[in-house]
């Protein structure tokens, strides 16, 4: 047993829990984009505001900044989605009445404020050192390393799939009815009388505390965040996963995720075998150039996601 | 201290200024926000660089005080017909198709990937070293004695990119009143389908707005060069104060874009000693929601 | 020898889904031609799809025999064709002038100068408020900049969607006796009318549409006089 959970299953596993935690990030999205037509160009920002508030919330106290808490995990998780559903308010609410490229100009602008933030508001974030000893509860009593990543898996797994449902049962009801019928016709969703910016920034919200809390998940299993965790490329990569996937529909949305995370990491290791260490920056570079050549390709050919099946 | 921070603005704001001009047309006659419009800003600069290697041979004097010369001066508009390319070619293979499906925010989504290809490929290209036009150390002049408010002092470089940009100001203030390409750029961006009726060529007049829009941006990129440095980020990190500029100016005008540059552009400066260098962008954003908060149609706005 | 020559013209919005259904029309030069019909029965698609701005999936348009579907649309007005539609038909953004300048930049700085002011002259009006965004006009001298900016080019023919809309009936009459005066310097005229009265008043002729083809066609006085025409408006073919 301990044996099978070093190399690559151990390595399976890894990549499993982080490929899930882009799968939370892209429900989240798939609830703004694909159920109501929000564009959220600054999803990084929102994962951010999750990592580091649960990560504050829990860590033991630090003189060298405010906090840690020394919280339960479960309510640093909490406090992620909560943080991360105020920030969404406060881009919400002015942007959500205007059109629809204006809550992309506000989401992107979010999102770099608060990469500068966690950067240089050492008191509070630790700067662009990060954060260490993010706790990971139960590390020794699951046997360390192999047995405790696992079990996060499962714990994660669990929670996707506990999002998924939820979600796809709001979807299902009335609720998630408004929310269709305004991103097919917002006029006329308005003339029955629906209150069309309640709608949109409830489904805002929600979406961005599925985001935070795919922040802390994220937190608490690697045990450390920095800035550079949450930089724009995240963002990318959850819209590449979302319109791989095909966007409206839930499990698209998890199963791009996984394939985009594998394609990634896959060209990743590719790249390292073969460019040589000086290089290797300016080829990830090339990689995510090749990333925003394919979303522009999908785009033009297949506008309704690679796997979906809306049409 | 005040005037200092006020002067740094103004250059800061030009530099915005010059970018929201682009911005804004795009914005107003394309319909839809340019996520790749910092990338003209960065590809001009560049462009600039490279350029700037062919051409130092003609000439090594330098216009009096100032860091650079004809060459310089050559590599600029070599990086405005080039950067103009760039846009048409990128209207061409992506905008205008993404426009043909007719889902707005799937040509917003198109500039975003489109931006982060450019951006990678340009880092890919000069790695993420910053580089100079000139390695010239510049002596800042005194314009007003430490006496009064705290003096002020500028590079004659700065001040060459204030005159600069405002003749262009002037220049595109002229060309939209009176020229009639430029009338009938304002025609299309109020209405299209009455452009077309009146006989305009709405496909040339996007063009000419594409050409136009990323030449001023190429020159934002040179001046941000000029006095800041060059990097594969410096149209990132554009992209906010630019949008925050449009918007605050309101979408369309391009008098309130550069008036929107120049409030950003000092906000940010004058932000300095209060929250330090590291929040500048944040000034912008919060700029940006605050006037969203107020008046979104911004100071100058015809339509929301 | 007819000016303008519809036949059996199929168009709308979407590929597949047709508002016009197989439309005829002719104008002879020199006329007055009204198109009447129910809202919603396919005027403006039809007189729109004439000049190019929606989706043309069959049929002919011919105009001085020069085929139309072959022309760009922002060519049309350079051919003798001036349309001027039924809302949002003036550059709210520009002064009067620049609105009447931009009409006539095809003609050479000189001839558009002779042009403007001629058109001041028939619409003085106009001429005190040159500098005037469009925007800020009243609802009928609206309809009068846009009238002048098409008639500025001299066209053979003028089309008109609805010029009648949302004006008192004094501005009505004050618009259709310009378009008398306009027909009398000898520009032919299609025009789209829910105003039956004053369009059969006017008109030398009419075309009834209903259901995206015309329903009923004669002389001004026979239609005036036809006893279909009120039931049609009722509602019986509107669907
Ligand atoms: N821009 C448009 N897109 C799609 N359908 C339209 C558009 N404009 C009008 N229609 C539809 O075409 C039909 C005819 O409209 P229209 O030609 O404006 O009628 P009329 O001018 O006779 O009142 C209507 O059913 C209307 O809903
Ligand atoms: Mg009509």
């Amino acid at each position: 047993m301990v044996e099978l959970l070093a190399g690559p299953l151990a390595y399976l596993v890894f990549f499993l829990v982080i490929a899930l935690y882009y799968a939370l990030i892209t429900l989240g999205l798939n609830l703004q984009w694909g159920f109501t037509g929000l564009f959220n160009v600054g999803v990084a920002g929102f994962v951010l505001v999750g990592a580091y508030s649960s990560a504050i919330l829990t860590t033991p106290d630090d003189p060298g900044r405010i906090g840690g808490f020394g919280l339960p995990v479960p309510l640093g998780m909490a406090g992620a989605m909560l943080s991360a559903g105020l920030f969404a308010l406060l881009v919400g609410i002015p942007a959500l009445r205007l059109r629809h490229d204006y809550l992309a100009i506000t989401t992107f602008g979010i999102a770099v404020t608060l990469q500068l933030v966690a950067l240089n508001l050492q008191v509070l974030t630790g700067g662009p050192f990060g954060m260490n000893f993010v706790p990971r509860p139960l590390y020794d009593e699951l046997g360390g390393q192999g047995g405790w990543n696992l079990a996060y898996l499962l714990f994660v797994a669990a929670l996707v799939l506990l999002v998924w449902r939820g979600l796809a049962r709001l979807t299902a009801s009335p609720w998630g009815r408004v929310l269709r019928a305004i991103r097919e016709d917002e006029a006329a969703a308005a003339a029955i009388g629906k209150h069309v910016f309640r709608f949109r920034l409830e489904a805002f919200v929600l979406g961005a505390m599925v985001m935070g809390l795919a922040g802390a998940v994220y937190a608490h299993f690697i045990g450390f965040i920095a800035p550079e965790d949450f930089l724009p490329i995240l963002t990318f990569q959850v819209w590449a996963m979302l319109i791989v996937g095909g966007a409206g529909d839930h499990r698209g949305a998890i199963a791009g995720a996984v394939l985009v995370w594998a394609i990634w990491t896959g060209s990743g290791m590719l790249l390292d075998l073969f460019v040589p260490p000086e290089g290797k920056a300016q080829a990830a570079a090339l990689q995510v150039a090749g990333i925003g050549v394919a979303l522009c390709l999908v785009l033009l050919f297949r506008p309704t996601g690679l796997l979906g099946r809306r049409g | 201290m005040i005037l200092q921070q006020l002067a740094d603005g103004l250059v800061l704001g030009s530099i915005i200024a010059l970018g929201a001009i682009g911005l804004t047309l795009t914005y107003a006659i394309l319909r839809f926000a340019n996520f790749a419009h910092g990338e003209f800003v960065t590809f001009g600069a560049y462009l600039a660089l490279l350029a700037l290697g062919q051409f130092q041979v003609l000439s090594t004097t330098t216009f009096g005080p100032l860091s650079f010369g004809w060459p310089l001066l050559a590599s600029l508009a070599a990086a405005i017909l080039a950067t103009a390319g760039l846009a048409l070619l990128l209207d061409r293979l992506l905008f205008a198709r993404l426009g043909r499906a007719g889902v707005a925010i799937a040509v917003v989504m198109g500039s975003f990937g489109a931006a982060l290809a450019l951006r990678n490929l340009l880092f890919f290209a000069f790695g993420g070293e910053p580089q100079y036009y000139s390695r010239a150390i510049q002596i800042a002049l005194p314009l007003l004695p430490r006496s009064v408010l705290g003096g002020v002092r500028a590079t004659p470089d700065q001040l060459a990119v204030l005159g600069v940009t405002a003749l262009l100001v002037i220049a595109m203030h002229l060309f939209l009143s009176r020229a009639t390409l430029g009338r009938a750029m304002r025609a299309v961006a109020h209405n299209p389908q009455l452009a077309t009726v009146t006989g305009i060529d709405v496909a040339a007049v996007v063009r000419w707005t594409w050409i136009i829009g990323a030449g001023l941006a190429a020159v934002a990129g040179v001046f941000a060069g000029l006095t800041v440095q060059i990097r594969p980020t410096m149209g990132l990190d554009l992209l906010l104060p630019l949008f925050a500029a449009v918007i605050l100016g309101g979408i369309g005008s391009p008098f309130g874009a550069v008036l929107g540059g120049l409030i950003v552009g000092i906000a940010e400066s004058l932000a300095v000693p209060l929250v330090g260098a590291e929040y500048r962008a944040a000034v912008a954003f919060l700029l940006l929601i605050l006037i969203l908060l107020v008046r979104p149609t911004g100071l100058f706005g015809e339509r929301g | 020898m007819s000016l303008l020559q519809v036949d059996r013209l199929v168009a709308g919005y979407e590929p597949g889904l047709p508002i016009v259904r197989g439309a005829s029309i002719r104008v002879a030069p020199g006329e007055i031609v009204a198109v009447l019909g129910p809202n919603g029965a396919g005027k403006s698609t039809l007189i729109k799809a004439i000049a190019g701005l929606v989706l043309v999936e069959s049929g002919e348009v011919r105009f001085g025999g020069q085929d139309l579907r072959q022309l760009p649309a922002h060519r049309l007005v350079r051919a003798g064709l001036a349309f001027v539609p039924q809302t949002e038909n003036v550059f709210a953004n520009l002064t009067i002038q620049e609105n009447l300048e931009l009409a006539g930049f095809f003609l050479g700085r000189r001839r558009c100068q002779e042009r403007v002011r001629a058109m001041f002259e028939l619409f003085p009006d106009l001429a005190r408020q040159r500098a005037l965004p469009a925007g800020r006009l009243s609802g009928g001298q609206r309809q009068m900049l846009a009238v002048a900016r098409a008639l500025l080019v001299e066209p053979g023919m003028i089309m008109l969607d609805e010029p009648s809309a949302g004006l008192s009936p004094r501005l009505v009459a004050e618009v259709f006796a310009k378009l008398a005066e306009v027909r009398a310097e000898g520009t032919t005229i299609l025009m789209v009318e829910q105003n039956v009265k004053a369009a059969l008043a006017l008109a030398d002729r009419a075309y009834v549409l209903a259901e995206g083809r015309e329903h009923l066609s004669g002389s001004a006085a026979e239609l005036a006089s036809h006893g279909d025409l009120a039931s049609l408006f009722l509602g019986g073919a509107n669907r």
